[in-house]
């Protein structure tokens, strides 16, 4: 009786030593690191760069503690903050414009550790510090640039098509057309369905109108896009501030959250996200004398001396002042194949881009043409390709000697310039890193010395079942904080509070097991069958109590947002931690401790009082 | 050592009128509290910016109020945050301010005065983002009741579910009335503490419910009246409800105590709802309970022989 078969010591024994394993990076701490990544898709982060950063750093006598590539960055460890902040500069200097190096901290666990992923939990911002924000993109902004693109579409297609019209207008999501009669209105329809499929349309041949409408599927893809977009400029903007982690997702239809941690600077951050690039299209000029002239330090009058982003480093090249277009014609920047299925950039511009674009390129058939990006008042040209022949009709297409990464990065960058709709801040939380360092430390005494004073009631109260109990309660906590560990889940301020809440309330199967064993020496049963028939009277209560409280658990982890989710998370993985340690955990030292003894005269339970009868 | 050494059950039942009137007085006071005065809600429900700064010394809270009511950004307030260092500064939220500016500009001036302020915290909510919140809250409780509820039908009764979750609704409703009478801050944080409470205390019911289907199927309670089960099921569960909320207590004590301003709330309306928890339990769910009339046979009904071998 009350003996356990072999696999179940085994399981509760794997149980403990994979969340050690797990647990234990949260005892190292953390070192100040640099992380270095790459700000182009083309550029890669591999060992050519690490011996590059390397020498750098041999060159100014700083030793780093470790160097290694993660994925696509590379980690370089550092004794203290001094030295990491000197390093920065040092690797800032070394490596140019194209890397994006910030500051960052790492677990200081040893190497067999991180191999096996065991990292320390992920600390939410309210417990390190930094910035949150929560942006809403105005959805109607984003459909009503596209409306506007497509009448432009519509002008340029009827005047290919010859179909002579009276007006256009724009009333919400709808644009309506006035035609002459009916074989214009025939002939109106024929155009928009072959070039135009995404709008469908109606006629109404009294008065020879054409309305034509987004259809719902399209509406979605246009918002879905502009949140992509609007992620994809953010991610550009963050990369300049080089935050070691940023995090920024879409959050419902509509919304975009970005978290910084560790950026203090709040203004900077709010300055750089909402500002605004401008890309301006700007002719080249390849003349050598005057190239040789710039070169040596005199920018002939009217040109600039710019640098071009090149997957070979930057190169100079000289553009005029003067700007033909400017980014915000561009509707959109795609990376494709042209048809040769070499990959090239896709940009769609809209109808006054369009034709200008169309002028400039006649008059400069063989030259080329730069497509500059200028954010803060530096200007940096993205590509320059050289102008085969005329571009009408807003399709314009850059192909040559680039690879499908570079493409992308191309198209990326011509995107940047613009936000696809606009944005606003409607939520935003900031929190100082001494805050966030004082929230971990409150949250930590609260758990400790409530637990203290937990394992001390029950000690005294149940003596040794009362050990029992408070070593599972212990293992909870233990398997609880692996299983954040391992998960990688956020961990907030709530979710310590709900760490130590699951332990307050993880208590309770214990006790329950305890009161019923009590009750059945009481009632004068033999102490190896009271703690068989305690442990199995009380699970089924166990059982149902958890699962209610499971089902509130799993609610707030749906409906909740923010501090509710993060408690929730906490709350429902230690609900089933609990039911593991509280359950099969304290069996197995009750097995160990009296299941050995075939005898059993009496078990330490505290005073088992019985009524006089 | 034992506490509980209670030699007859106790007839808790009888005091069945006692305590509903009780329940009752202190439901409606809540309810009363809760139109009269209204929650206190914290900016993430209302929308606007709480700004936390600490100083190096003792805050001049009057100076400080005067610096920010000159900004002119509407009706500030400026309170101490526990230690009379640590400022708190709530502003409403305003058209066409955004939130940058606003925490700017109020730095700005409180720099002026001493540079050595330290900004800890700010945070800004939208409007719209508030009643986001409520609606996804309200979701939330409606969900949670459902759900133990059926849970809880399935499981032991329809009876048992009702009072069950009238037992629960009770003790958040008093939480919630608690917190409008002393005008307590609700944040997101007090709701899920709020919620946490209704999963929390229905435990609590379904540990007597257990006890009296358990009763009830026992051969030696044959003869007993229905009330007399039930006495015998709280009192068979007394020593452990005290016990366990007792301890269950001690860590949310230890978070009153140790947590700072940031779970104040949250530890508060745990401590309220562990205290009426127990109450409601045993002396609200089980009348109402046997009030609904549950008898024998609605547990006995559904025995099947896989139910023997567990209970």
């Amino acid at each position: 009786m009350n003996r356990y078969p072999l696999w179940k010591y085994f399981i509760i024994v794997v149980a403990l030593v994979v969340s050690t394993i797990y647990t234990l990076p949260n005892f190292f701490g953390e070192t100040p690191a640099v992380q270095i990544s790459s700000s182009r898709q083309s550029i890669p982060v591999d060992t050519a760069l690490m011996g590059r950063v390397e020498d750098a750093l041999k060159a100014q006598h700083i030793t780093p503690d470790g160097l290694f590539l993660d994925g696509s960055s590379l980690k370089v460890r550092f004794r203290d903050p001094d030295t990491q902040i000197k390093a920065r500069d040092t690797i800032q200097q070394a490596l140019g414009d194209n890397y994006i190096i910030a500051l960052n901290l790492l677990a200081a666990s040893p190497d067999w550790l991180t191999k096996l992923k065991a990292y320390p939990m992920f600390l939410g911002l309210d417990l390190r510090g930094g910035v949150h924000f929560l942006l809403e993109v105005d959805m109607k902004a984003a459909t009503d640039k596209t409306m506007e693109r497509y009448a432009g579409d519509i002008r340029r297609e009827f005047k290919d098509k010859k179909v002579r019209y009276g007006t256009i207008k724009r009333a919400g999501n709808t644009l309506e057309v006035q035609l002459r009669d009916a074989a214009t209105l025939k002939a109106a329809e024929d155009a928009v369905a072959r070039a135009l499929p995404s709008l469908s349309f109606t006629s109404d041949e009294n008065s020879y109108k054409l309305s034509l409408t987004l259809k719902p599927e399209e509406i979605t893809r246009i918002q879905g896009d502009a949140v992509k977009q609007n992620i994809t400029t953010l991610h550009n903007r963050v990369n300049e501030l080089g935050v070691a982690e940023p995090v920024i997702q879409q959050s419902g239809a509509n919304r975009i959250v970005v978290q910084l941690p560790g950026v203090q600077d709040t203004a900077k951050a709010k300055d750089i996200l909402g500002r605004t690039a401008t890309l301006e299209v700007r002719m080249v000029s390849d003349d050598q004398g005057m190239m040789a002239e710039a070169l040596a330090g005199t920018v002939p009058a009217g040109y600039d001396l710019l640098d071009e982003l090149t997957p070979r480093g930057p190169q100079k090249i000289l553009v005029k002042k003067e700007v033909e277009l400017t980014g915000d014609s561009i509707n959109d920047a795609q990376a494709s194949f042209d048809e040769n299925g070499a990959p090239s950039v896709s940009i769609n511009l809209d109808s006054t881009g369009a034709s200008i674009f169309r002028q400039v390129t006649a008059e400069n058939v063989g030259k080329r043409m730069a497509m500059v990006l200028v954010e803060k008042g530096r200007a940096e040209v993205v590509t320059a390709p050289v102008i085969r022949s005329e571009i009408g009709g807003g399709r314009v297409q850059i192909s040559g000697s680039m690879n499908v990464a570079e493409a992308n990065d191309t198209a990326l960058l011509l995107r940047a310039g613009s936000l696809a709709a606009p944005m606003n801040i409607i939520e935003e939380r900031t929190v100082g890193p001494s805050l966030g360092k004082e929230n971990i430390e409150k949250g930590f005494h609260s758990t400790l010395w409530g637990f203290a004073a937990i394992a001390a009631f029950m000690l005294i109260y149940y003596r040794v079942f009362g050990l029992i109990s408070a070593l599972s309660l212990g293992v909870n906590l233990f398997m609880l904080v692996a299983l954040l560990s391992m998960l990688q889940a956020t961990l907030t301020l709530p979710g310590i509070a709900a760490i130590a809440l699951t332990l307050g309330m993880a208590i309770d199967a214990n006790v329950l097991i305890n009161e019923r064993i009590r009750e059945e020496l009481r009632n004068g049963v033999p102490p190896h069958s009271a703690i068989q028939a305690g442990y199995q009277h009380a699970w089924a209560t166990i059982l149902d109590s958890n699962i209610t409280t499971l089902i509130a658990g799993l609610a707030l982890l749906i409906f909740g947002s923010g501090p509710v989710r993060g408690f929730a998370v906490v709350h429902c993985l230690g609900i089933l931690t609990s039911m593991f340690s509280a359950v099969l955990v304290s069996r197995g030292f009750v097995n160990l401790w009296y299941g050995r003894q075939r005898r059993l005269s009496s078990v330490s339970i505290g005073q088992v009082w019985k009524p006089e009868t | 050592m034992e506490f509980f050494r209670i030699k007859r059950d106790i007839p808790f039942m009888s005091y069945g009128r006692l305590t509903t009137t009780i329940s009752l007085v202190t439901f409606v006071l809540a309810v009363f509290f809760l139109f009269a005065k209204g929650l206190n809600f914290s900016v993430e429900f209302t929308g606007g910016t709480v700004m936390e700064v600490q100083y190096r010394q003792a805050a001049n809270l009057g100076d400080i109020r005067d610096r920010v009511d000159a900004l002119k950004f509407g009706e500030a307030t400026v309170q101490s945050l526990g230690t009379s260092r640590d400022v708190l500064i709530r502003l409403p939220s305003r058209q066409g301010v955004s939130s940058a500016q606003l925490s700017e500009r109020v730095m700005g001036a409180l720099k002026a005065a001493d540079p050595a302020v330290e900004l800890r915290k700010v945070e800004f909510v939208g409007p719209s983002v508030g009643e986001e919140l409520v609606t996804h809250g309200l979701t939330a409780v409606i969900i949670v009741c459902l759900g133990i509820m059926l849970y809880l039908a399935l499981r032991f009764e329809w009876r048992f579910a009702v009072s069950a979750i009238i037992a629960n609704m009770h003790d958040v409703v008093i939480i919630l009335g608690c917190f409008a009478f002393f005008q307590w801050e609700f944040s997101l944080t007090v709701l899920a503490g709020v919620l946490a409470v209704l999963g929390y205390s229905v435990n609590e019911s379904v540990v007597v419910f257990d006890r009296i289907r358990e009763n009830f199927r026992k051969a030696a309670m044959r003869n007993k009246s229905v009330s007399a089960i039930i006495d015998n099921a709280i009192t068979a569960t007394m020593s452990r409800t005290l016990i366990t909320h007792g301890c269950t207590e001690a860590m949310v004590l230890s978070m009153l105590v140790f947590g700072g301003p940031a779970l104040h709330g949250f530890a508060i309306a745990l401590t309220i709802g562990i205290v009426f928890g127990i109450y409601s339990s045993v002396l609200v769910a089980s009348p109402i309970a046997l009030w609904l009339g549950v008898a024998r046979e609605h547990m006995i009904k559904p025995q099947k022989p896989k139910d023997e071998a567990v209970v």
